[in-house]
């Protein structure tokens, strides 16, 4: 009884996390802002789901399969945020209108003034 | 009548010898004059008792609502189009056998055999791959010839048009190794493929996932005939190791060791040999007696006869078309 209460909680959470990330993607307007909150709250949100279902299952070949998926999403996902964001900030000629972002050369300089 | 002729025979004689009137020659007439204002009749619109007419009402009405009306029309229609193949395919629904019943059309004497003789006959513990690889192995030639034909077509027309020069390529991928940043060049590269390989996340991710991906692949072709899997999921498998190393680190990386002329050797070689060893098969019966290759035990690697080789065929041909598509659509080359 006491762990389906902590899987509950967990799983809740989870919901709840990934509800303000769709929310998020759809209230935000320019395209880093919606790569930032996509990434983070999809971390977050499926460590607390995979989390609460490892609960509910125990210790077995079920719960060490989905510690393999919660591994295969954790280096997949933010690398995949990382690459679009990266391609945004390359391929588009009017990002300067949106939002300001340094080289690392100019960070350099700041620190150094 | 005899000047006719002759001018018209002189005419054809000079136009035969090349000695006819050219177009530069020829007298052009000269332009007329436009009307002038008061030779043109008054429009009857611009007079002073015009009324206007109920088709000049409508077409004044259609442009100025004409696309809303078209629009709302559009949505009407397409509504009641999507309802009645709702309707009719709701229809062919309720005519459908009851799903699972025994006496469905699907349930023939075909899969009983398949389910009751199907391991002993082919020595897979996996019946979906004794079927498409012993059953069936000719539909499954055809499918890897017809990837590796597209492929092979995509290089035909892709491939050969423009040769980039290598050398120039792998200066800017020096350059590009070598720290080289800087923002205007980055944003206005005319080509961007070439500064893929210069992130270090990426290929931190990369150097720890291309292993596991690379075993993930070799483990679902070579024990195809035991578990699910097989040559076609297992070559899709290898083929994104494939493509995720070229994305880290970069075409040339890859090139070291995947060339165009690696891609047809193995290809056309796994084809030439899974064409030779199912026509092997099929020569002898292609029921196993008279071939001379082994069944084995079922459920040890090496057993069920030639769908171990044949998966290996399918997988090396599977991934190297998949790959190949990639690199020739974004880079024009393997």
């Amino acid at each position: 009884m006491l762990r389906v209460i902590f899987a509950g909680i967990f799983l809740l959470s989870g919901l709840f996390i990934l509800g303000t990330a769709t929310f998020g993607i759809f209230r935000f307007s320019t395209m880093l802002n919606r790569v930032h909150v996509a990434a983070k709250c999809d971390t977050l949100g499926v460590l607390l789901i995979l989390t609460g279902l490892i609960i509910v299952s125990g210790l077995n070949i079920f719960s060490f399969k989905l510690f393999m998926v919660l591994l295969f999403l954790w280096l997949s996902n933010p690398v995949a945020s990382h690459l679009t964001a990266r391609a945004e900030v390359r391929t588009n000629p009017n990002l300067y209108d949106t939002c300001d972002f340094f080289t690392l050369e100019e960070l350099k300089q700041d620190d150094n003034n | 009548m005899n000047d006719e002729i002759k001018i018209i025979w002189l005419k054809f004689f000079n136009w035969v010898m090349g000695n006819g009137p050219r177009p530069e020659n020829e007298i052009i007439p000269p332009e007329l004059p436009p009307d002038l204002p008061f030779t043109r009749t008054p429009d009857k619109k611009h007079s002073r008792f015009h009324e206007i007419t109920i088709s000049e009402r409508l077409i004044q009405w259609l442009s100025l609502h004409g696309l809303h009306v078209f629009a709302n029309f559009y949505n009407i229609l397409s509504i009641i189009v999507c309802l009645l193949i709702i309707a009719l395919m709701l229809m062919t629904v309720a005519d459908l056998p009851p799903f699972g019943d025994f006496h469905n059309p699907a349930n023939n004497e075909v899969v009983e055999r398949y389910i009751k003789a199907g391991a002993r006959e082919t020595g897979a513990e996996n019946i979906v791959a004794g079927m498409i690889l012993d059953y069936r192995a000719f539909d499954t030639f055809g499918e890897s010839a017809v990837l590796f034909t597209g492929a092979i077509t995509v290089l035909m027309i892709l491939g050969t048009s423009v040769k980039k020069d290598k050398s120039e390529l792998k200066r800017l991928h020096l350059k590009t190794h070598s720290g080289f940043e800087d923002r205007n060049f980055l944003a206005f590269a005319p080509s961007l493929h070439i500064y893929r390989d210069d992130d270090a996340i990426l290929r931190g991710v990369a150097s720890l996932s291309i292993p596991v991906i690379i075993i993930m692949g070799c483990v679902v072709i070579i024990s195809g005939h035991l578990t699910p899997g097989g040559g076609f999921s297992g070559g899709a498998i290898l083929s994104t190791a494939l493509i995720l190393c070229a994305n880290a680190y970069g075409f040339i990386k890859v090139h070291e060791f995947f060339s165009e002329r690696t891609f047809i050797v193995s290809s056309s070689s796994a084809l030439s040999i899974y064409a030779l060893a199912k026509g092997y098969s099929f020569l002898t019966g292609a029921n196993h007696i008279n071939s001379g290759i082994p069944i084995g035990t079922i459920g040890d690697i090496f057993s069920a006869g030639l769908i171990l080789p044949l998966n290996i065929c399918v997988g090396i041909v599977v991934a190297g078309t998949l790959y190949g598509f990639y690199a020739l659509f974004s880079e024009g080359e393997i």
